[in-house]
């Protein structure tokens, strides 16, 4: 087996007689920022060593990339959105999955909790965006501990750019929002896999992304309850699912979240309906306190 | 110069399908037991299922080279876990693992669709299930490899469950008995085995419930 370390590893290619150095591969994104500590031992080489991917040796990657990824067909996500108004930020997504032309799953779970104050959403490849963010999690905590203070959204959503660009070309496919609250108050940027990461106020991003900007944009205003906000971002998603058939999900009922810092009893209000996720951050407390809001849940029937 | 086609693919698709089944206090894990390559069949007696850990079973179909080469990384983790751990891996925390090494191989995937199947801490049945570069979901059922197309649809009519989405949140397990759950399990088969020339000739199936683990064969059509 082929174990690439840390270091660049670079793919080549053999054309006649010259060797062509053609990609240089940077793995630096699964390194942790902490030292590894304690002596690795020859029983454990490969498990506690750093992690890295295995690259087919191939002297056509991206063929080969091509093919692999038609074959196994891994599970897209489709349509999210979110927007900053006056209360928060409100996030919004549906919960289908496809696998090709073939609907791999309902009800999955598209809004990915980065941490108690951060939310990512799933647009593009599901196992890309399920392991970069847990990933991006795990950065900002390290981040948090050597700091002292929580990462702001600036930073986690730069974290991750920084990865995708790295491993730009190699076929990933994650379409992202990071959506949190930190200092400066809401915070949302979206972030790709060509390495592209934009602040803004609004976005949508999905094959069904289309159908919920012409929603969005027509009904959004910066002062919204939060009820308007999540009735817009519920039409949102509703007018994306009815037209865009790779966006979709089947549940009913209604649910929220309610999101509150037990010591001093403030809630902040997260919704979550049936087939269309919505939740509000509210994160007002002072920064310096290391409590993380727990998440409660209550019904509302609808 | 014009491009050269490779003609040898490192991967194959040796057919079979997988089904695995969450109750509230048991789960089934089934697969066939055909292996084919192409239109040929290699052998009528493989199993596709592997035990990891007390209580965690995975079953796979896809390439099974992949598939021996993935549970053997999972036993070796597992036999390290228990070392440094002193006690075995649950069902949730295999599932993350699986999730990761998948992911680990994304620019040369394991071309495995898995299933894991499982009592979660609590005793109540879990069943995870993957594409094949790690994305996974918990769900109260799941079907994966050639016959899933057939299975899923109907195992979509007699299970249904409430969305895991929707709050507080429902049991996704199904509410059937252990021997409900079999039979289902067992008329998935026999109909997936008439119209999917790569599921049939025996079809095995092991029960995870709070006694242990107990296995049970079954005669699917050989043709």
């Amino acid at each position: 087996m082929v174990y690439v370390t840390s270091q660049r590893k670079d793919i080549v290619r053999n054309e006649g007689f010259r060797t062509v150095i053609i990609m240089k591969i940077d793995f630096s994104g699964l390194e942790s920022t902490a030292p590894l500590c304690g002596a690795s031992s020859e029983m454990f080489d490969g498990f506690s060593t750093s992690p890295s991917f295995q690259i087919p040796d191939t002297t056509d990657f991206d063929d080969f990339q091509k093919e692999a990824i038609q074959m196994v067909k891994p599970a897209k996500g489709t349509t999210t959105l979110a927007f900053i108004f006056k209360e928060g930020v409100m996030v919004a997504a549906d919960s289908r999955a496809s696998m090709g032309g073939y609907i791999s799953s309902q009800s999955v779970k598209k809004i990915i909790e980065i941490n108690p104050y951060m939310l990512g959403t799933m647009a593009g490849g599901a196992a890309d965006c399920q392991f970069w963010h847990r990933n991006l999690g795990i950065k900002c905590r390290l981040h948090e501990l050597a700091n002292k203070r929580r990462i702001s959204v600036t930073g986690a959503s730069k974290l991750l750019a920084n990865i995708l660009y790295s491993y730009r070309g190699m076929g990933l496919s994650v379409g992202t929002m990071i959506a949190g609250w930190d200092e400066k108050g809401p915070g949302l940027y979206y972030v790709d896999s060509e390495g592209g990461r934009l602040k803004g106020t609004k976005f949508s991003v999905g094959s069904g992304s289309p159908y919920a900007y012409g929603v969005l944009d027509s009904g959004y205003r910066y002062d919204m309850t939060i009820e308007e906000a999540a009735e817009l971002a519920r039409r949102s998603i509703y007018h994306a699912t009815f037209r865009d058939g790779a966006s979709g999900g089947v549940a009913s009922g209604m649910l929220c979240f309610i999101m509150w810092d037990q010591p001093d009893g403030r809630s902040y209000l997260v919704m979550t309906l049936g087939n269309f996720t919505i939740c509000t951050i509210q994160l007002n407390q002072p920064l310096s306190s290391r409590r993380c809001p727990k998440l409660e849940f209550l019904c509302y029937s609808i | 110069m014009t491009k050269q086609q490779a003609n040898w693919s490192p991967y194959d698709n040796n057919g079979g399908t997988c089904v695995a089944i969450a109750g509230a206090d048991y789960c089934v894990i089934a697969a066939d037991t055909r292996m084919s390559t192409g239109y040929s069949i290699l052998t009528r007696d493989y199993s596709k299922i592997c035990k990891l850990a007390d209580k965690c079973v995975m079953a796979s179909s896809g390439f099974q080279a992949d598939v021996k080469a993935l549970q053997k990384v999972l036993s070796a983790r597992h036999l390290i876990y228990q070392h440094q751990h002193n006690k075995q891996m649950s069902c949730p925390a295999m599932g993350q693992l699986l999730s990761n090494t998948l992911y680990y191989k994304r620019f040369f995937p394991y071309y495995s669709f898995n299933v894991l199947g499982g009592l979660d801490n609590e005793g109540k049945g879990c069943v995870y299930t993957y594409d094949a570069v790690g994305s996974y979901e918990r769900v109260g059922y799941s079907s994966q490899g050639s016959g899933a197309t057939l299975i899923t649809p109907f195992l979509d009519n007699q299970l249904k469950s409430p969305s895991p989405l929707l709050l507080p949140a429902k049991d996704a397990v199904t509410p059937l008995s252990e021997t409900e759950a079999i039979d289902l399990v067992k008329t998935c088969f026999a109909s997936a085995t008439e119209r999917d020339i790569y599921t049939g000739d025996k079809l095995e199936i092991v029960v995870l419930n709070a006694d242990g683990i107990c296995r049970e064969y079954m005669e699917l059509r050989k043709d």
